[in-house]
């Protein structure tokens, strides 16, 4: 696994490079906007990606609720943080391409105001893990995750059934895309799945860090009560042979 | 309209984002393996 991972990096940064030269050389210059329709190449495959994410997120929050299993939690933890970066850089590129097509950076138009709410509920989640220290916080994230999920499908059908400023779907929904531009789309699109997989990837092996390093500094504190003598009235010693998750030194422990 | 240069703030703007996020998972990444370190001495 270990191995596997600088292999897709590098097979991800050479996808990522072959796509931007297909967006910016290759696909076909749009009639009426130029070149800055070349936006649409890293943001709907941006979009497209978050949700993909907070969909994940949905999963691994369901998963919680009904097993309780740490795992679903970490990869609930990682999707929504990844998915929030991709949120960002729609929300940042959407206003870039606004500004020289309407005229305006922003308008409060329905798909633009969900998408800006989808992320408000995603930061908010990623707030409450970073900031609660209570028990019940994965079962609450878990629980906010479900109703910011419900938002997802607001977003992406709501240019179907509301007057919107912003452009039809390209792929159903009445809108049209020469093939050409649809490939390109579509490669930005893996080269972005592939980009965010190996984000997710090294994020959950540091989910994993840090859980065990908040296990092991609760443990240490624990022993050094022990140590020092310190005991609360009917406590129990713990017993000195505990050997910390991550000591790698086993002379340490059992010494005094 | 000179829109090459929207082009490319918004190609600029994405790749800032991912690499102030990726910067910001290396230096938890290295501040987690100090205090791995420290709890293993």
């Amino acid at each position: 696994m270990k191995r596997a991972f600088p292999i897709l990096a590098i097979l991800t940064a050479l996808l990522l490079a072959y796509a931007f030269h297909e967006a910016i050389w290759v696909a076909p210059m749009e009639r009426t906007m130029g070149d800055v329709q070349r936006i649409f190449y890293y943001h709907v495959p941006s979009a497209w990606t978050a949700f993909l994410l907070f969909f994940v997120n949905l999963i691994a929050s369901v998963t919680y609720l009904i097993r309780r299993n740490a795992k679903a939690d970490a990869i609930a933890v990682v999707s929504a943080e990844v998915g929030v970066v991709f949120c960002t850089v729609v929300l940042v590129t959407g206003p870039i391409w606004a500004r020289p097509v309407w005229g305006i950076w922003w308008t409060w138009d329905i798909r633009l105001t969900t998408t800006l709410v989808l992320w408000l509920i995603y930061v908010s989640y990623l707030v409450l893990r970073r900031f609660s220290d209570s028990s019940q916080t994965p079962k609450l994230a878990a629980v906010l995750a479900i109703f910011g999920a419900l938002d997802v499908p607001l977003v992406y059908f709501s240019i179907w059934f509301f007057r919107t400023q912003h452009p039809q779907p390209v792929i159903g929904g009445g809108g049209s895309i020469d093939p050409r531009m649809l490939h390109v789309l579509l490669l930005n699109w893996l080269a972005f799945s592939c980009f965010a997989l190996l984000v997710c990837w090294g994020r959950y092996r540091l989910e994993l860090l840090e859980r065990a390093v908040e296990e092991a500094q609760s443990l240490e504190s624990l022993v050094g009560d022990n140590r020092l003598g310190v005991k609360r009235p009917g406590e129990r010693s713990i017993p000195l042979k505990t050997k910390l998750p991550l000591d790698k030194n086993p002379s340490r422990t059992g010494t005094q | 309209m000179n829109s090459i240069k929207f082009l490319y703030a918004a190609y600029i703007a994405t790749w800032l984002i991912h690499g102030f996020y990726l910067s910001s998972l290396v230096r938890r990444y290295n501040r987690l393996r100090q205090q791995k370190k420290e709890l293993g001495e």
